[in-house]
């Protein structure tokens, strides 16, 4: 692997690369979905393959190979000069890197059981076990079960000195109860939606987060949404449980904060940011309350790592703090565009195969002083909780959102009392923070994974975690979605 | 890219091997080097050539199946791709729903051929040319220019223990511009198998129009109006409404079209079918088992005709699989992907002049279910949202959220213009017209 990278730099700076960065990845993944009591999907398989990134005539050049071979090594580099030098005709200004130590070190992800080693036996006991109880609620009539398990060896070298080898073992678990009559679907998720929940962490997570406990009261509460009543039309105070919080994160803030989007580099597909570079360290984006960091080095974060993948260390940053938009997510090639020394660390890529754009970490929300969710709950007169998301929109400069979510909750009196379905609400980013007067206390965080982001062209999916305790936002418009 | 020739071999040789110790295997040979250059701020910001070549095993042994993927094709991986396919299969349980795989019945190689020598020979320096086309158009105009300009060719080959052997090779050109002024912005996105067909210039023109008309955008109410939906925003809003004609979400009562065939669902000027054969579709002429794709009508003037199948959900359902099957084992199972919806013969110029007030919308943005039962969605204009006041396009309007029963939007459709091949960013190209609709229900205004 090692003597590969040094090949490939060599021909790198032979063909006239000013900068290149290699990275050689190894990829085994597992995937397992059961739907009631068959095997709906059984994948598992590896990859591997090498990706080089270089600079010539000022321009960025990326090719990518599986073939780790010198002769397949030294065309894939040739290649990625050719594609730099291509671009160095069109450019509007040469690619500047933000310096960066140079590392020599090897990183390992914190886990306790390599989930590779688990049988594949206990693995569909534990989804059969929990579609049985699903099943045995009248009117359930799909229970859907989910393990998911990525384990990634990635050696990065850069042609400023930097040789860098992580292990990072992904693990996600899930379960889905869906309830459908002649007039209605319904569906309810454990513990989170997207496939359920995920961690840089290892079979414990499947183990902590001990699907089958859960597996009777989801199955109840879709049969029970079959009949529950809309979510009325109104301006109402809002508590978003932890996963539902943790999306309205990823897209309200998390997306925004990636100065790619703030320079306009994304606006053809994923979008554009209203947090544009002049109202960094003057926009009021929240409350006081709301501090929001980039942190890769949270454990267990979907989000974290040791390095990115241009080699800069994992760090911690303010995003927004006591509400006042304050940082960006950011790389070495746009750092200096907006005076920054330094960059965010936050380049990543889906694999080998692909050139690393910015990418969220760990986005999370800080704990509040709260107290419990019930505490909150107590403390709200007329509200409404909502929980696990169903369905998630927001426009392409990240101001006006709309989320609906799995169930809701009325709130009278500071007690929760009738289950709501078809629950929405929306608002203009901004403003919504703006209106967070409470945040929960560090007892109910939680940094929920997020697998599925989506960014780039061609489109790279991505994790992310998101930090978060249940937080409350006043008069917010709720039922929007479904009122006529 | 591994040719026909290559890839049949690569088969035969993994079914050999197999043939004593499983009782029957699949193997999908895929890859693609689609090349993609990037631009934003009138300069080429990402410039990225990735090749990447995979292989498939699935697996049958008493009533069980897996499937192991990996990217060596050497005789070496792939045997040992098998042996762990082996292991896997025996750890499973039974499947009493699986089907055998695909046998060979002396098919004809479908006349589909998507495949062009020039644009699969693009270089990076070629596709550089095609952005500074792009760069020169926005700079002339005062405008600022993003995009890419991506080409290539992929490849995929499906073989089994039955004899089967289908292979199909294909080209990609694709180009999409976003052009933005200080505070309008325009859009447009082609793609088809053949480069020579995407004439960038015009493009570019079509997207620096658009921004330049919504300059200094109005506010408007939200609330129920006539619009002129664009090509690209009828592909994107109806996204939404392919997976409940998959046979599999009729199995798993995930339909929002449960009960329905052969009943009027939707208004009588709405005729949709999946043809991969319609000239102006892409895409291989087999499933993800290699079965032959029929063509088959899905609505019939507003009447649900019929829905398609994998060999899996058509066992459930008890009829015979339309070759829409995904590579098993899948939980999704089956999916329409060459959608054609008949059009009209109403230019969008002839519907925006038969529009008292309206709203013209060249394309939607972050489409989402919200009730799958209504299949409600809500999603957002962009890139060119505009007033329409007796017959004329009257101004630039800020973007709005909307909230929309597709059933009910396709039961309000006044006219269609023709269907043509259309790109967008939330569902697969299809062949599909510009509308007239009325009663679109917009609920919130953003702030640009």
């Amino acid at each position: 692997m090692k003597a590969l990278a040094e090949y490939a730099l060599d021909v790198g700076r032979h063909e006239g690369a000013t900068y290149i960065d290699v990275r050689i990845i190894d990829q085994q993944y597992q995937h397992i979905q059961t739907k009631n009591l068959t095997v709906a999907e059984f994948n598992q398989g590896t990859s591997s393959g090498m990706g080089i990134r270089v600079i010539a005539s000022g321009g960025w050049g990326f090719a990518s190979t599986q073939k780790l071979t010198k002769a397949a090594i030294f065309k894939t580099v040739r290649e990625a000069v050719a594609v730099a030098r291509a671009s160095g005709t069109c450019l509007s200004q040469p690619v500047k890197l933000a310096p960066e130590p140079v590392y020599v070190a090897e990183w390992v992800s914190p886990h306790l059981v390599d989930p590779f080693s688990v049988s594949t036996e206990e693995k569909l006991e534990l989804l059969f076990g929990c579609a049985k109880t699903m099943l045995a609620v009248g009117g359930v009539t799909l229970a859907v079960g989910s393990l998911s398990f990525i384990r990634e060896v990635k050696y990065f070298a850069s042609s400023e000195g930097s040789r860098i080898k992580q292990t990072c073992i992904r693990s996600g678990v899930g379960i889905e109860a869906n309830a459908t009559d002649k007039h209605d679907r319904q569906r309810r998720l454990w513990p989170n939606s997207f496939g359920g929940q995920f961690e840089l962490a290892g079979w414990e997570i499947v183990q902590r987060w001990n699907i089958k406990d859960h597996a009777r009261r989801i199955a109840e509460e879709a049969v029970e949404l079959l009949t529950a009543p809309n979510c009325p039309k109104a301006h109402k105070d809002i508590i978003l449980t932890g996963n539902q919080l943790g999306l309205q994160i990823h897209e309200s803030c998390g997306h925004p904060a990636e100065l790619d989007r703030a320079l306009g580099w994304e606006i053809n597909f994923a979008g554009f940011s209203f947090l544009t570079p002049e109202k960094l360290g003057k926009l009021q984006y929240g409350s006081p309350l709301v501090n929001l960091v980039a942190d890769s080095t949270e454990p267990t974060g979907l989000g974290s790592f040791g390095f990115d993948d241009e080699g800069v260390a994992a760090k911690c940053t303010y995003l927004v703090k006591d509400g006042l938009f304050s940082g960006y997510l950011s790389s070495r090639d746009t750092a200096h565009l907006i005076g920054e020394k330094a960059s965010g660390g936050a380049m990543w890529a889906e694999s080998y195969a692909f050139q690393p754009i910015i990418r969220m970490t760990n986005i999370s929300l800080l704990p509040g002083i709260a107290g419990s969710l019930e505490d909150l709950i107590k403390d709200t007169e007329d509200g409404i909780l909502f929980d696990t998301n169903k369905s998630w929109s927001i426009d392409g400069r990240r101001y006006n959102f709309q989320f609906s979510t799995e169930a809701a909750w009325e709130i009278k009196n500071g007690k929760r009392t009738r289950l709501l379905k078809n629950a929405s609400y929306s608002g203009i980013t901004p403003e919504f923070w703006g209106s967070c007067d409470a945040i929960c206390s560090p007892e109910e965080y939680i940094n929920w994974g997020v697998p599925n982001c989506g960014k780039g062209q061609p489109m790279q999916t991505m994790w992310t975690g998101h930090g978060a305790a249940p937080a409350r936002f006043r008069n917010v418009q709720v039922g929007i979605a479904t009122s006529d | 890219m591994i040719t026909e020739i290559k890839a049949k071999q690569i088969v035969e040789t993994a079914v050999r091997y197999a043939r004593r110790k499983v009782d029957a295997i699949e193997v999908t040979i895929s890859g693609s080097n689609i090349a993609t250059s990037r631009f934003a701020n009138n300069g080429m910001t990402q410039n990225q050539a990735p090749i990447t070549e995979g292989i498939a095993v699935r697996v049958i042994l008493n009533g069980r199946q897996a499937r192991l993927s990996g990217e060596s094709l050497s005789e070496a991986s792939v045997r040992a791709l098998i042996d762990n396919a082996i292991i896997a299969v025996k750890l499973l349980e039974k499947d009493d729903g699986l089907e055998p795989i695909v046998a060979n019945k002396g098919r004809k190689k479908a006349a589909v051929s998507r495949f062009d020598r020039a644009t699969a020979k693009m270089s990076a320096l070629d596709r550089a040319r095609e952005v500074q086309k792009v760069i020169r158009v926005a700079v002339a105009k005062k405008l600022i220019a993003s995009g890419v300009y991506a080409s290539g060719e992929t490849f995929r080959a499906i073989g089994n223990s039955a004899g089967l052997f289908v292979y199909h090779r294909e080209t990609s050109a694709e180009c999409s511009i976003t052009m933005t002024a200080p505070d309008s912005s325009g859009w447009v996105k082609a793609h088809s198998v053949n480069a020579a067909d995407i004439n960038v210039r015009a493009l570019a023109e079509s997207a620096a129009q658009k921004a330049t008309l919504s300059a200094n955008p109005q506010e408007v109410d939200p609330g129920r109006y006539t619009v002129v939906l664009e090509p690209a925003a009828v592909l994107d809003l109806l996204g939404a409404l392919w997976y409940s004609f998959a046979g599999t979400s009729h199995v798993d009562k995930l339909s929002a079209l449960r009960g329905k065939l052969d009943k009027k669902v939707f208004g009588g000027n709405i005729s949709i079918s999946d043809d991969v054969t319609h000239e102006d579709q892409c895409g291989q002429p087999f499933d993800g088992e290699g079965m032959p794709r029929q063509t088959l009508s899905l609505v019939e003037e507003g009447v649900v005709a019929s829905f398609v199948y994998g060999r899996r959900s058509a066992a459930s359902m008890g009829v015979l699989a339309t070759g829409h099957g995904l590579e098993q084992p899948s939980a999704m199972g089956d999916y329409p992907v060459n959608i054609v919806i008949a059009g009209g013969e109403t230019s969008v110029e002839e519907m925006i002049r038969s529009v008292d007030r309206g709203i013209l919308v060249t394309r939607v943005w972050y489409v989402r279910e919200v009730d799958p039962t209504t299949l409600l969605i809500t999603g957002l204009t962009q890139d060119g949202t505009f007033l329409i006041e007796d017959g004329v396009v009257k101004c630039g309007v800020k973007n709005m959220r909307f909230n929309v029963s597709l059933i009910e939007m396709l039961n309000n459709v006044l006219l269609l213009s023709p269907a043509v091949r259309t790109a967008g960013e939330e569902a697969l190209p299809a062949v599909v017209p510009a509308m007239k609709v009325s009663g679109f229900n917009f609920t919130e205004r953003t702030l640009y």
